[in-house]
């Protein structure tokens, strides 16, 4: 049973073999990186038929058993992230390929996928000195891809991306050794089960780790206060890296469901869930500055990185509910607004680059070759971000609203979470008819390099909008039982901690 | 033993801290490499103060020094390590693309020549 750590194997062989292979012309990199995300897909959908059937796979490395060793934890939640992280990646390096990104600087294809190894390690492990490894690995590829290429801004979006995750590792190891301090323990499972005794002395330090590491996992999400590096990250570096990053935030809210939701769960005495309420109001607060970033943005990739804000924001609401509906609709959301941003990063590369100099600027236009059929595009991820009906985000914030009615500040959450669907609603329209509508007729339409070969990728990524509608039933009822895996910690504790009865 | 290991974990901190909100990337930089010093010296100190204790376990008592720590430690040193080398490198890109070492990459010099 080694499907824990494939789809960490994976990625990581095909970068060490693509540095070997660099010599062999670009074409046999793109097939080799191709090859390696088809395996992996591969490699993930049979890890996700065993956790259907076995629910926890726990996998020892090296054979030290947990809390001794590090442990790879392989449920529901982490298996669809990788799918979910595969698919992207996907969409990201087909777009690559065809728009010929990966030419433009040195080792493009090592990086993505060590990036990916970083990332499905990070979904993975079970450990959380192991999280804080992986994590650097994910920064240190993604540093990398931020700066692959030649942009204007590239260089100084970078740097405060790179110095702000510095101290953002700093501080996660100020946390982690204050838990192992106490504990004596860096297994997640294990802290979980020995912080459910503490003595009454170590509550307010074990409480600090916690919210400091919340600090951490935040800056990942971009959460208020410490969301200021996304947009200008995510709108100066290139189009496939943009898509891919989509994920990137949504590690760090992986790593709050998993992390804060096993260590400070129901079962954590006096500490039990005494993180939501930060969750819940650094959620609202961040919602509401990034609807005023997506109204205010004068350019077209910045408003979309405030759009993934928007869906970061509405996932920290939901997941500050802590009920089982609301995680539910928090997983159902977190997969859609993943693709969706990725997407709708490739499909704004397409429009700057059929408008020549204007580039995203939201300034009147001369019209440009293939307008109707990428103004058509654009309509319908504009939907499906705005969470419209018929498209999946729709039925993501239904369920997340649903959830809602038995919150306590049900008000607050759905004021804010509505009046700012509505806002998005009013200036994605804004942003259409500025771009596909209010342009120069007079002139002759502007003559882009796009080809139809160039929309392929971004309608692979859109057609999981309906999809995710068509199938709703079945990927619900998945989530409702993920959900519900999510809140029972003991199952989690007894899979890791005491093999025998898990699924070995 | 215990003060001054304390008394510099705070001074390191507190130092790297003050050097990180400086508006030169040199500075920060240092105050990021100040920083992981004392974030090292705390992981190392998480596994209590011992001295003359065998390093897992010895013939005597139960008395030994916590070995994970040191492996945190060390792993925390090289990724540090690897992430200065990064930073270093990509200050001075920028510092050779935007002509100045501000963080904001901002052309005051410039302006002020014009």
């Amino acid at each position: 049973m080694h499907s824990a750590i494939l789809p960490i194997l994976t990625p990581l062989l095909a970068g060490f073999m693509l540095l070997l292979i660099k010599n062999y012309g670009i074409n046999n990199q793109r097939i080799l990186s191709v090859a390696s995300l088809i395996l992996l897909f591969a490699v993930s959908l049979s890890a996700l038929l065993q956790v259907l059937q076995h629910h926890y796979i726990v996998y020892a490395i090296g054979g030290w058993e947990a809390p001794y060793g590090i442990v790879l934890v392989l449920d529901r939640l982490s298996i669809l992230m990788v799918i979910a992280t595969s698919l992207l990646a996907f969409g990201a390096l087909w777009y690559a390929i065809i728009s010929d990104t990966d030419k433009k600087g040195a080792h493009f294809h090592v990086l993505f996928q060590l990036q990916l190894f970083g990332l499905n390690g990070a979904f993975l492990t079970g450990d959380l000195f192991n999280l804080f490894v992986f994590f650097e690995i994910l920064l240190l590829a993604s540093y990398s891809l931020l700066l692959h290429g030649k942009g204007n801004g590239r260089t100084k979006a970078g740097l405060h991306y790179v110095i702000i995750n510095l101290a953002g590792s700093s501080l996660f190891l100020f946390a982690v050794g204050t838990l192992y301090g106490i504990t004596g323990t860096l297994n997640i499972a294990d802290l979980a089960h020995k912080i459910s005794m503490l003595p009454n002395e170590d509550i307010s330090v074990i409480a600090a780790a916690g919210l400091l590491l919340l600090v951490v996992f935040g800056l990942k999400a971009a959460a208020f206060p410490l969301y200021l590096w996304l947009p200008n990250a995510y709108s100066k570096t290139s189009a496939p890296v943009a898509a891919l990053f989509a994920i990137m935030t949504k590690v760090g809210i992986y790593a709050i469901i998993r992390v804060h939701g096993t260590i400070f769960g129901d079962n954590a005495g006096g500490l039990a869930n005494y993180y939501t309420p930060w969750l819940l109001y650094g959620g609202l607060m961040t919602l509401i500055l990034a609807t005023f970033g997506v109204m205010s943005s004068k350019e077209l990739k910045t408003q979309i990185a405030y759009l993934v804000l928007v869906s970061v924001s509405t996932l920290l609401i939901s997941l500050a509910m802590h009920s089982v509906d609301a995680m539910s609709g928090t997983i159902y959301y977190m997969i859609h607004s993943t693709l969706m941003a990725g997407g709708f990063f490739l499909l704004a590369d397409v429009i700057v680059r059929s408008r020549g100099k204007i580039g995203g600027k939201l300034i009147k236009a001369p019209f440009f070759e293939k307008g109707v059929l990428i103004g058509t595009l654009f309509f319908v991820f504009a939907i499906a971000v705005a969470s419209l009906p018929p498209l999946s985000g729709f039925f993501g914030k239904t369920m997340i609203l649903f959830a809602a009615i038995n919150h306590q500040q049900q008000g607050m959450i759905f004021a804010v979470i509505l009046l700012s669907s509505l806002l998005v609603i009013i200036t994605l329209a804004q942003t259409g008819s500025q771009l596909f509508y209010d342009t120069e007729n007079s002139v002759e339409p502007l003559k882009a390099n796009v080809t139809n070969n160039d929309l392929y990728p971004i309608v692979f990524l859109l057609a999981f909008a309906p999809l995710m509608v068509i199938f709703a039933n079945p990927l619900t009822e998945f989530t409702q039982h993920t959900a519900e895996m999510m809140f029972d910690t003991h199952a989690y504790l007894d899979a890791v901690l005491n093999r025998s009865k898990g699924a070995h | 033993m215990e003060i001054i290991l304390a008394l510099m974990i705070a001074v390191l901190t507190s130092a790297g801290i003050f050097l990180i909100l400086q508006t030169r990337t040199y500075p920060v930089v240092l105050g990021l490499t100040l920083l992981s010093y004392g974030v090292n010296l705390f992981l190392f100190a998480m596994g209590r103060l011992h001295i003359d204790k065998a390093a897992i376990l010895g013939d005597n008592e139960n008395a030994y020094t916590d070995p994970l720590p040191q492996a945190l430690v060390l792993t925390a040193i090289v990724i540090g390590f690897a992430m200065t080398a990064f930073v270093i490198a990509l200050s001075l890109k920028a510092y050779s693309k935007l002509g100045n070492d501000h963080i904001d990459g901002m052309h005051t010099k410039k302006r002020r020549e014009r």
